[in-house]
């Protein structure tokens, strides 16, 4: 998605542009697929940053302005509502932040002045700044947040939304979530992130870029401090003026012919997830589930970690896609429920295959159990009773489609703020850049041609 | 082309960048930034489409010469005219 987006502004101003896509489908980590005819979301849950027609100066407006794209085209309705649900305490929200702010003060009055002083404090930060020094977001939110079970619930949402790191991120990924969730809030196109996706294609096609899908990068060839040529999965070689890669920080170092095969060990990210779904036969809000996500935590603490096990199955993300807003009351056609959580990639991956389904089969129920919990309970039906289709998808598959090392939808712990490489003519974009959710994705592929190749060439 | 039709070229390509502004009230001897919620990005893309459209570099010293229509107009129109001859 950041590389459509950086695709559509360079070849808006006349760039020749050429996408490479290894996979058959578009989208990167936000992608989508068909199954037995029922289409479905790899990554989205929601469009984060939502805010209302007129709301201005906050990047999904930018977003729009600089993709020349009318905002009525993504087709964003607003969520229905969502919560934040840990032992004992819950926190409502919407996309009105005051909800939010009533319901800590609500929950936890005696912490709402600080709480206020943090706000104040997050509204004023640039986290846009490509130059902000890298800083611990626990340590900052600690000196404002004295109860840790707020501060928990604070963080369950913003880092299973974007956090790449163990129970810690950059200040400034904490800050751009953190508005992107609260301050702004999630919308969805009815049709999902393919109506996105297919908006982005539309523009860039009309603009006359070109793509090649199921070809991939093999291989970077580095001469003197630039990309000499790239070999493509096709044994093709091609040279280009600039290169911009989507494919993650290390993926890209390591394609590099100057490069060991095993560079940056240490920041290929930890966190990955398994995703169950369950399609219903009954829309969610008939079975009194009204909620658009639920941000789930049922132990002492709240550990945004790699597990042991498979799955860690104490803390999670529900997703009900039917609960939000979509025009004229229009209702998709079946119910979903998406239930994600923490998994291990290790263990998924090296499970031999007969094993590796029955375990997915056996976490499926876990997480099923685990989401009725924080459900209001079926009346005489259970809810295999429900459920006309089921999926899931594991670390595995997320490395498979994705070729992100390690099935980490985050991508590396350590980010390339300013999208530089050792290569003078190669940058990042994408979740390695920093930019975080799906809007923050395309302003990313933005944000680095502007600034590597765009504002460049003006310069000259 | 006067000053004049150049400030309507400047206002035509906010317009097209940034279509959820209102321009049809924009002071000419006002900086652009104080009336319109114009950022870096679009400053940018002002300059980009100046250059694609009419094939008229503007060095990024001299940005700061595009705040206001009438400084625009000022630093353009000259620049127009010797691309027109």
């Amino acid at each position: 998605m950041s590389g459509l987006a950086a695709g559509i502004r360079l070849a808006h101003f006349n760039r020749n542009v050429l996408i490479l896509e290894r996979h058959n489908v578009p989208g990167g980590l936000n992608s989508f697929y068909s199954f037995d005819g029922r289409k479905f979301d790899v990554g989205l849950h929601a469009v984060t940053n939502y805010v209302r027609p007129g709301v201005k100066g906050t990047p999904l407006g930018k977003l729009f302005r600089q993709l020349r794209i009318d905002r009525d085209e993504f087709d964003l309705s607003e969520q229905a509502g969502s919560k934040v649900a840990f032992p004992g305490v819950e926190l409502r929200f919407t996309n009105d932040f005051e909800v939010f702010e009533s319901e800590v003060a609500r929950a936890f009055p005696q912490q709402i002045d600080n709480f206020q002083s943090f706000l104040k404090m997050i509204r004023e930060y640039n986290e846009l700044d490509l130059n902000q020094p890298a800083q611990s977001a626990r340590k900052i939110t600690a000196q404002y947040i004295s109860d840790p079970v707020l501060e928990e619930m604070i963080y369950c949402p913003v880092m299973y939304y974007g956090s790449a790191r163990e129970n810690d991120m950059d200040f400034s990924q904490f800050v751009i979530m953190f508005k992107s969730l609260f301050f702004e809030g999630f919308a969805r196109p009815y049709d999902g992130v393919r109506k996105i996706i297919r908006v982005l294609i539309k523009k860039y096609r009309t603009l006359g870029g070109l793509r090649k899908m199921k070809c991939g990068v093999k291989q970077i060839i580095c001469r003197e401090s630039r990309v000499k040529e790239l070999i493509l999965d096709n044994g093709v070689n091609i040279t280009a003026d600039h290169v911009l890669s989507s494919i993650g920080l290390v993926e890209t170092l390591r394609l590099c012919d100057d490069k060991e095969k095993d560079t940056e060990e240490t920041n290929v990210g930890r966190l990955s997830f398994v995703e169950t779904i369950n399609i219903l036969n009954k829309q969610p809000r008939e079975l009194g589930w009204e909620d658009t996500i639920i941000f789930f935590n049922d132990w002492d603490r709240f550990d945004y970690s790699e597990p042991d096990a498979l799955v860690d199955p104490r803390s999670g993300v529900i997703c009900m896609p039917n609960n939000y807003l979509y025009a004229n009351e229009k209702e998709l056609e079946e119910g979903v429920l998406r239930v994600t959580s923490l998994a291990n990639f290790k263990r998924w991956t090296t499970l031999p295959e007969e094993e590796y389904q029955e375990q997915k089969k056996l976490w499926h129920n876990v997480l099923a159990d685990k989401a009725m919990s924080f459900l209001s309970p079926l009346k005489g039906q259970s809810l295999e009773d429900l459920t006309v289709y089921v999926d899931m998808f594991t670390p595995r598959t997320i490395e498979k489609y994705t070729g992100h090392l390690g099935g980490a939808v985050y991508g590396a712990p350590n980010k390339s703020r300013n999208g530089l490489t050792h290569l003078d003519n190669l940058y990042l974009c994408g979740t390695d850049q920093g930019f975080l959710g799906i809007i923050g994705a395309m302003l990313s592929g933005i944000s680095m041609a502007n600034l590597h190749i765009l504002k460049k060439e003006a310069r000259r | 082309m006067t000053k004049e039709e150049c400030k309507q070229l400047v206002l035509e390509i906010i317009a097209d960048i940034a279509p959820d502004e209102d321009i049809s009230d924009v002071k000419s001897d006002v900086a652009l930034r104080e009336q319109l919620e114009l950022d870096s990005m679009d400053f940018l893309d002002i300059v980009m489409e100046i250059r694609k459209k009419y094939g008229i570099e503007v060095p990024e010293d001299d940005y700061p010469q595009l705040e206001s229509l009438d400084s625009s107009a000022e630093y353009l129109t000259p620049k127009f005219n010797s691309v027109k001859a």
